[in-house]
């Protein structure tokens, strides 16, 4: 067998293999850290194993977090609500954008792009005004009635999706009888099924992450998230309890974890079809 | 009843930045009758699916007006002109069952299930969709492209409508499987005794399947007539060009006065070649002794230039370049000095010309000649 061309694909392997374990360290450290007695969390050199795994670092830290079931409910409610609002007002933005003509379509789209790169911090203060303004501040409402505003990423990525459905597919629709709102709800969200799951998976993810907007405009600790909450096991008097922190991190990253590997394929195909890299 | 009637129709688009006003469809006026089978046929372009789409409902009308059954359905929406379209790519529901594909329509318009369900059976029967193999459940993926295209007329079929309209649905099928659906389709207007409105951009397939076929070209129309009509007696050189395969021969030349008294067509050459010549018959030299001296363009059809014939006393002699042995008939392209032309024979001792000079005897009773400067068909 020449060497050579054996060497390629084995070299490409190891490569991966390589990069693959890279990616999953910080994971690995996490768990590890969190089966950890404390006097072993910050040793150098670094312990990779835990000597004995201590399991019950795991309801010590959902302890030391405070209420952690009315956190993750918190959470889960409002991943809900954005999930739902977000799928619903992208895809209908998005099909205006996509599958009707009208004047200063592209124009209108453009601006909406543009506000992509505007970065949170910027907008943070002048919203936090509005919400004041609204006497919303100390309530729920900041996080999610955006988002059945639509926002620009979810409105492009489902835009392009949109844009390769064919058009007489909506002629045919048109010509059986169906209403334009028929038409979205019967014949194009039914095809975009991958791409409605991607972005209901970005903004679960989004969602369930953010630490920023829970803590601006969030004011009783029974309304914070897991993510808000998290921060009660850092920089204590006594120090910060890495293994408990870890403990938490890890339960905190469990559903998405088996959310994503529950519907990769589709996650996946989602991305492929509308061109995301 | 349902006749169709175009009254002064035009799609325009208004010009945008980059891009002049284009006029996709100039003052369309023609009647399709009750149970016709109505082709429009020109090449990419020519406005004719613009048409039928502005039938459909599916593009504004800028001017004009469409009546079907004398009413006027210019802002009647899609959905309530009674009409049933067939698309070139099919455009059948990729999530939905062929059953559902069918009777979605149906659905929509409150029709019952029972009801659906009969129509949407006759129909499959009809078009082979239940034997040999009951496609009924499957999806459109799991189908081939000329099942998916018996699905779209099936879905055309149960709404019953006034019309129905076909946008190239045959383009995207194999040849064999575009002659037989093209062959089902006529089946099908027979059965049904419908008006149909058929948009394609190959003419054999307007030839084959019209009752009346409309030529267009660059938004125009430029003849509606019988396919046959259209063949023998087109109105205009690019009628005459375009319908028929393979296309009509052309010479250019003149008509002069012949020592016998008639007028003889006599070919416009280059200086130092010989001019092909042939006398006209005496009746076709009466009616067009106005045009003597006068520039013309003589057509012949390709099986009107008869190979080696001496019947006519006439021959182009012309260098055999190709031949195309099709079995029942052989097509033989010519280059005579400086032209190129093409004759058409049942005869099949060509194979192997190649090369060779031949004599080709010119039909003239079958002539059609146009005026250089109008391209209209000379009346004779």
């Amino acid at each position: 067998m020449n060497p050579t061309r054996s060497s390629v694909p084995w070299l490409s392997r190891v490569a991966l293999i390589l990069l693959g374990v890279l990616f999953l360290l910080p994971f690995f450290w996490m768990v590890s850290t969190s089966l950890k007695p404390l006097n072993e969390t910050m040793k150098l050199p670094p312990q990779w194993l835990p000597s004995s795994p201590q399991w019950h670092n795991y309801p010590d830290a959902m302890q030391a977090m405070g209420p952690f079931w009315l956190y993750a409910r918190n959470s889960l409610l409002l991943a809900f609500l954005n999930v739902v609002g977000t799928v619903f007002s992208s895809a209908l933005v998005a099909y205006g954008f996509s599958r009707l003509d009208w004047r200063g379509r592209d124009s209108c789209f453009f601006v909406l792009l543009a506000t992509m790169m505007i970065p949170f911090p910027v907008v943070m203060v002048p919203i936090y005004g509005l919400f004041r303004a609204l006497g919303w501040i100390g309530t729920f409402q900041p996080l999610w009635v955006p988002a059945f505003l639509a926002g620009a990423f979810n409105v492009f990525l489902l835009r392009q999706f949109f844009l390769s459905i064919p058009r007489d597919l909506s002629e045919a629709a048109r010509i059986d009888g169906c209403s334009e709102f028929r038409i979205f709800w019967q014949i194009i969200l039914p095809l975009a099924k991958p791409a409605l799951l991607t972005v209901a998976l970005f903004q679960f993810m989004a969602t369930w992450n953010d630490f920023l907007g829970p803590l601006i405009f969030l004011a009783r600790e029974n309304q914070y998230t897991l993510a808000l909450g998290l921060q009660a096991l850092q920089g204590t008097i006594s120090g910060t309890p890495w293994h408990h922190l870890m403990a938490a991190s890890t339960l905190v990253l469990l559903p998405v974890l088996v959310l994503f590997f529950l519907t990769q394929r589709t996650f996946i195909r989602g991305i492929a079809t509308t061109g995301l890299k | 009843m349902a006749k169709v009637l175009i009254e002064n129709l035009y799609k325009i688009y208004p010009a945008e930045k980059g891009r002049p006003e284009k006029v996709a469809v100039d003052n369309a006026n023609f009647e399709i009758q009750d149970r016709e089978f109505m082709v429009l046929v020109g090449p990419s372009g020519c406005g004719k699916t613009t048409t039928l789409r502005m039938v459909a409902g599916l593009e504004e009308i800028s001017r004009g007006a469409i009546y079907i059954d004398g009413k006027k359905i210019n802002e009647i929406p899609p959905k309530d002109r009674d009409i049933a379209m067939v698309f070139q790519n099919y455009a059948l529901y990729p999530h939905m069952s062929v059953y559902r594909n069918m009777a979605f329509g149906l659905e929509l318009r409150g029709v019952p299930k029972e009801e659906i369900r009969r129509r949407v059976d006759s129909a499959a029967r009809t078009l082979g969709l239940l034997e040999p193999d009951n496609l009924l459940e499957r999806k459109p993926k799991a189908l081939s492209g000329g099942q998916r295209q018996r699905v779209a007329l099936g879905r055309a079929i149960v709404r019953e409508p006034k019309a129905f309209l076909f946008d190239e649905p045959l383009s995207n099928l194999d040849a064999k499987m575009r002659v037989e659906t093209r062959t089902e389709i006529s089946r099908l207007h027979r059965q049904l005794a419908s008006t149909m409105i058929y948009v394609t951009h190959d003419q054999t397939e307007a030839m084959t399947m019209a009752d009346r076929i409309v030529v267009m070209r660059y938004g125009k129309i430029q003849q509606i007539a019988a396919p046959l009509d259209l063949y023998h007696q087109p109105a205009n050189l690019f009628v005459a060009g375009f319908i028929g395969s393979p296309p009509m021969n052309f010479f250019t030349g003149t008509l002069n006065a012949s020592r016998q008294g008639t007028l003889e067509f006599v070919e416009k050459v280059p200086a130092g070649q010989t001019p092909f010549r042939c006398p006209l018959f005496p009746d076709t030299s009466r009616r067009l002794s106005y045009r003597q001296d006068r520039e013309v363009i003589l057509g012949l059809r390709p099986e009107h230039l008869h190979p080696n014939s001496l019947t006519s006393g006439v021959t182009l002699e012309a260098t055999v370049e190709v031949v195309e042995p099709m079995g029942a008939e052989t097509f033989v392209y010519l280059r005579t000095e400086g032209h190129t032309c093409i004759c058409r024979t049942t005869q099949s001792e060509f194979i192997d010309l190649e090369g060779k000079k031949l004599n080709l005897g010119p039909d003239l009773s079958r002539a059609v000649f146009f005026d250089p400067e109008t391209e209209e068909a000379i009346p004779t």
